[in-house]
């Protein structure tokens, strides 16, 4: 199954395509000068305020002041060239990879496939019922609807950024670990069952869609609009995520946040997992969250296993799922996806002790 | 006279992409009937796994995404 093909082949587009490619360069220059500034900015605007800069409200304030458009900077640059990969990808050949895979190898292809896979939450309940009508094992439909929503390139660029490359590959590695045996066991469990009864019924077989003929500027155009689309819905909720964190760099003392998050608070785990759960934000408003605690002393499993939770087990997913799972099914999701993300977070707290 | 049907459970994208067909058809002056079908069993029905998807004369041509704009003439021609 090959993926799509750029096709840039008469002398007009070529030109063109330097000439986009020259736009990208140029704006990559001009990204990297305003992340160079970002240090003297938030220090300029702190000494223009009537504030101590060495008091809590400072330290709140300067946090905020520098975050706020690193955040927004690393975040347009990553959503920007997993728009561009993405353009590669579709789900239709994704399932077209998956369909009549073996359990076991299915599952890591269907992990992996996840992060690559163009996958918006309105079109869940489609991909779900294209997947599994066409052939795809149940737990290999898990595996890649576990990790589509939770190793996204937004959680792993933004850790990468605020709390370095360790935490981001590890958080990669377990996330792809729960959604690869998250997806086995509930394709062991033998549950096609129970899904909604209209969903067993649909017989439809998947369809072989003629190949998308896309240029470069056509790839380029996608990372803009990717950029267009995810940044500016979820820039109110980063505004919000380093609100949050800047009040807790600024005010929770730290020996207060080892004492509630810390590796040897061992139930802390297991509540971080049920706090995530009603909470609904995406990884750009939760990782700001996640920076500020990790700062403060708070145990990486657990702060993961909370990052984990509050992406990978939403409420309105399950809402929305409801409509093609039945709740029994939902229970054992969640149940099973927990338990991991649980083992994840002990795992974590006894390794990194 | 084409038969269009748009497939997606009723996100914006999917209201986006009705429009543009029907400024397409209209600029080009083509006689469509566009329907939007949002009933998740009939939209499978149509094998795609993402949305929304373009369906010219029982014929699916696109699924997920916008589709590009130069791209719809051509299905409305053919």
């Amino acid at each position: 199954m090959a993926l799509h093909e750029t096709i840039d082949h008469d002398p007009s587009q070529r030109q063109k395509t330097v000439q986009w490619l020259a736009m990208v360069a140029g704006a990559l220059v001009v990204w990297a000068f305003l992340y160079s500034q970002l240090v003297p900015f938030s220090e300029w605007v702190v000494s223009l305020l009537p504030i101590e800069r060495k008091s809590h409200f400072g330290e709140a304030i300067q946090f905020f002041v520098y975050d706020t458009p690193k955040v927004l900077l690393l975040l347009t640059l990553v959503v920007f060239a997993m728009g561009v990969v993405r353009s590669f990808f579709s789900p239709e050949k994704t399932r077209a990879m998956l369909a009549g895979r073996a359990e076991g190898v299915g599952n890591i292809a269907a992990a992996g496939l996840g992060i690559l896979t163009p996958f918006c939450s309105c079109s869940a309940v489609p991909l779900f019922i294209g997947f599994v009508s066409a052939g795809v094992p149940l737990g290999v439909t898990f595996s890649f609807l576990i990790a589509a929503p939770m190793v996204n390139e937004v959680a792993l660029g933004l850790l990468f950024a605020l709390v370095g490359w360790k935490v981001a590959l590890t958080y990669l590695a377990f996330g792809l670990a729960v959604a690869i045996v998250g997806g086995f066991v509930i394709g062991r469990l033998k549950l096609e069952g129970w899904l909604q009864p209209w969903v067993r019924e649909i017989r439809a077989g998947a369809i072989e869609l003629p190949d998308e003929q896309l240029t470069t500027v056509d790839r380029i155009n996608s990372g803009i609009e990717a950029v267009r689309e995810i940044v500016g819905k979820v820039w109110m909720w980063i505004i919000a995520g380093i609100a949050m964190g800047a009040l807790i760099h600024g005010y929770v003392p730290a020996d207060l946040m080892v004492k509630i998050m810390g590796a040897d608070a061992w139930w802390s785990v297991p509540a971080a997992v049920l706090i995530g759960i009603p909470m609904y934000t995406n990884a750009a408003g939760v990782i700001p969250i996640v920076e500020a605690l990790l700062g403060k002393g708070a145990a990486l499993g657990t702060t993961l296993a909370f990052m984990m939770s509050v992406i990978a087990l939403s409420l309105p997913e399950m809402i929305i799922l409801r409509k093609v799972l039945t709740t029994k099914l939902i229970a054992v999701f969640v149940g099973v996806v927990g338990t991991g993300i649980l083992a994840v977070g002990f795992l974590f707290n006894a390794l990194f002790h | 006279m084409k038969d269009i049907k748009i497939l997606g459970p009723g996100c914006k994208r999917c209201e986006t992409t009705a429009d543009m067909v029907k400024a397409e058809a209209t600029k080009l002056g083509i006689d469509v009937k566009v329907e939007k079908v949002t009933d998740y069993a009939e939209i499978a029905k149509y094998g795609i796994a993402s949305t929304p998807g373009i369906v010219v004369d029982g014929k699916v041509v696109h699924a997920g995404g916008l589709p590009k704009q130069d791209a719809i003439g051509g299905w409305l021609k053919g």
